[in-house]
């Protein structure tokens, strides 16, 4: 296992919100503080905040969602085959066919019933 | 580095970690002060396109203007929307930054700079990318405010769309390398894989452009519909940190851009072990990226944005297909003349007079790919042809569509005589 | 190499607090967003987890599918429903044999785990060293006739049938 590489990026977990974080909090202590009640006010183009935010979202945002999980782990299965490719014959090449052509006909299906448009 | 502090005396372990954290902290400062030079270049860039000066009043040429945003960020008043869920809120600008300082961990700098040279390379700066868009889900959800939350809805369904066409096309150099190390894609791209693969080059720039949300994908920002997003409600610094990771990210994906398919720090002398080389390599890796980045802005500041629904038709029935379409051809064609390293290296041993000068100047390794680019070349550019046969036909269809709409619309004139189309149903009656 | 024993243990134990934290307050929280957000502490954690088994594939699949896709279509999930939060929870009167049955599962599973380990099924080198083309070799197997091919195409199947699925039920309403 790459120990040190991994320990790298460890660090770099741990110190990459500091770079962010100092001008922030720089900021905190430089910054005026007069604050009233209409400018902690939500924006809303200038009128009374209405209602809630937490609005209902329509169903074709969680369908995006879905469609690029199934995407995703797809991609996911192909990296190591990627990887293999070199050294692989070209019966591999045709499982990875059958592979990504299963997927397709999915896309296609999403794609004929309107899963796709954005309405 | 670390034989010099062993050498000083100092514990290995001890010596590594140090090591480790100065490496860090150089990989990240170096990512930090590029934002600080590069707000200018574009800002100048973007005068220039739209005839103006562009920043030239503060210091030689503009170059302090950076600086004077920040003192002006530093000392801007800092509101939190009341309703906010502040660790939430205050945490998203965080993360946005820190996801995409991250992805500088695995950049290849040189043959012997690089921060930490993983064997998922590639999958790890997709996977850190995608923090990216937690981030913007928490500012949205953060904000407590409507336009916030619906931006940050819109932005994530633009981004995760777009990482499809973008990790299929990552696809690409990985299965020519046979590696997802970064380093190791490098030191195998004796041909830039844009020669190799034209269209797999075409669909990470497009997606990555999307994938930052730099226009015609600009519709993270759409100032005119949602009032700039996900990122109303912040002001001050903590806007700052938005607009630095929106504007170190579309620089990271030209270094991407350059390491994957422009060959990284390869170009004349980058070999050279030593301090030198490296230097060199860095210079060409940065020249590169330089010569994507002016692409990305004049792309920026000439073309218009694009409608959501048009931005995901585009990615869903076009990028995504494509892609796919573009993957299997490079990897039958890639099969039929697959590189014969050993074979070439020895005919480049028994080779002599002219034959063995081009071969010791291109060395072995380019010209056994030969073969393989070219047919995947040919293969691209049949496929790109085909592809454009397929629009063309589409775009007359359309076209078509649209003038039987013209010539079927009739203007309304409320004259008595005409009837109405069908007869009013008497409801109540 | 006593310092990397130390650096591996504090990291264990960190991601460790960050998974079973994070999952514990995925439960706990009323929240049903924050319930979202602890779901990705502690699958960060479980990536981490991941790489010090020296599997950083995995780890890298984890962030990816884990955090980057499936937290999202939770989240997109909740956001498909009215305003929920601060229902006040109603105690279900049948806690007791709930208890009962996870403290049960959790008894089973830690004892087929001590058995394994004690046992030759799970005795695996302490250091075991991975080898450089682990990865390569993942990738042959997963197209190799006689390992793991037919699984693998059936994965394609089952991707495709559960995409299909879910757009029928989700396009149900219109």
């Amino acid at each position: 296992m790459q120990v040190n590489e991994w320990i790298f990026i460890g660090i770099f977990f741990a110190i990459a919100w500091i770079f962010p974080a100092a001008p922030i909090i720089m900021a905190q202590l430089l910054r005026p503080k007069r604050s009233t009640v209409a400018k902690m006010e939500t924006y809303e183009c200038g009128i009374e905040t209405s209602g809630d935010a937490w609005v209902q979202f329509k169903v074709q945002y969680y369908l995006y969602a879905l469609i690029f999980l199934i995407f995703d782990i797809e991609t996911i299965f192909l990296f190591p085959w990627a990887v293999a490719y070199n050294q692989l014959g070209l019966f591999a090449l045709f499982e990875m066919v059958i592979f990504i052509l299963l997927l397709a006909v999915a896309l296609v299906y999403a794609w004929r019933k309107g899963a796709l448009e954005w309405a | 580095m670390i034989e010099f502090l062993v050498n000083q005396g100092w514990d290995k372990d001890v010596a590594t970690g140090v090591a480790l954290l100065l490496g860090v902290v150089a990989v990240s400062t170096f990512g930090l002060l590029w934002i600080i030079l590069g707000i200018w270049v574009e800002r100048k860039f973007a005068g220039r396109v739209q005839d103006r000066l562009g920043p030239n009043r503060t210091g030689p040429y503009g170059l302090f203007q950076t600086f004077a945003d920040l003192g002006k960020l530093l000392t801007k008043e800092d509101i939190t929307p009341q309703g906010a869920d502040k660790v939430i809120y205050n945490m998203a600008p965080l993360i946005s930054v820190g996801a995409v300082l991250l992805i500088w961990a695995v950049v290849p700098f040189s043959k012997e700079w690089i921060g930490s040279d993983l064997n998922v390379g590639a999958l790890y700066f997709t996977a850190v990318g995608s923090f990216g868009t937690l981030a913007i889900l928490l500012a949205g959800w953060g904000s407590n405010n409507k336009y916030a939350l619906l931006g940050a809805f819109r932005v994530i369904a633009q981004l995760v769309s777009y990482e499809v066409p973008m990790v299929l096309s990552i696809l690409v150099p990985v299965l020519l390398s046979g590696s997802m190390s970064m380093q190791e894609i490098v030191n195998k791209q004796n041909i830039w894989y844009i020669f190799v693969s034209p269209i797999a080059a075409l669909l990470f720039f497009i997606s990555s452009l999307a994938e930052v949300g730099r226009s015609p994908f600009d519709l993270i920002e759409a100032e005119s519909e949602i009032v700039a997003g996900f990122n109303i409600e912040y002001s001050g610094m903590k806007f700052g940190m938005f607009y630095a990771a929106e504007f170190l990210h579309a620089f990271t994906i030209c270094v991407l851009a350059s390491i994957l398919f422009l060959g990284g720090w390869r170009g004349i002398g980058a070999e050279i072990p030593g301090v030198a080389g490296s230097l060199l390599g860095f210079v060409w890796l940065f020249t590169k990226t330089l010569g994507v980045y002016f692409l990305l802005m004049l792309i920026r500041n000439t073309v218009p944005r694009i409608r959501i629904d048009q931005m995901m038709a585009f990615n869903w029935k076009f990028l995504v297909p494509l892609s796919l379409v573009n993957l299997l051809v490079v990897a039958f064609v890639g099969k039929i003349l697959q590189p014969d390293y050993v074979g070439v290296t020895a005919a480049a041993t028994a080779s002599s007079g002219l034959l063995s000068l081009v071969y010791q100047l291109l060395g072995p390794n380019l010209i056994a790919e030969i073969p393989r680019a070219v047919v995947i070349f040919i293969a691209s550019v049949i496929l790109w042809w085909l592809v454009s046969m397929v629009m063309q036909r589409y775009a007359i269809f359309e076209h078509l569509k649209a003038q039987t709409l013209v010539k079927e619309y009739k203007p309304y004139s409320p004259s008595p005589e005409q009837p109405t189309s069908a007869p009013v149903p008497s409801a109540g009656r | 190499m006593q310092n990397i024993d130390l650096i591996q243990w504090i990291a264990f134990v960190i991601l460790s607090i960050l998974v079973l934290g994070g999952g514990l307050l995925v439960v706990t929280d009323r929240n049903l967003f924050h319930g979202a957000l602890w779901l990705l502490v502690s699958l960060f954690g479980v990536a981490g987890l991941f790489v010090m088994l020296s599997a950083p594939f995995l780890a890298a699949v984890q962030v990816l599918v884990y955090m980057g896709a499936i937290v999202i279509l939770i989240i997109f999930a909740i956001m498909l429903t009215r305003r929920m939060m601060g229902i006040r929870e109603s105690v279900n009167a049948r806690w007791p044999i709930g208890l009962v049955m996870s403290a049960l599962a959790f008894l089973v599973v830690s004892f087929i785990l001590t058995l394994a380990s004690s046992s030759q099924l799970l005795a695996y080198p302490a250091n075991v060293a991975v080898q450089p083309d682990s990865l390569i070799n993942f990738g042959k197997a997963l197209v190799d006739t006689n390992q793991y091919a037919l699984p693998f195409e059936l994965a394609s199947l089952l991707l495709t049938a559960a995409l299909i699925g879910s757009i029928v039920i989700a396009r149900e309403d219109g």
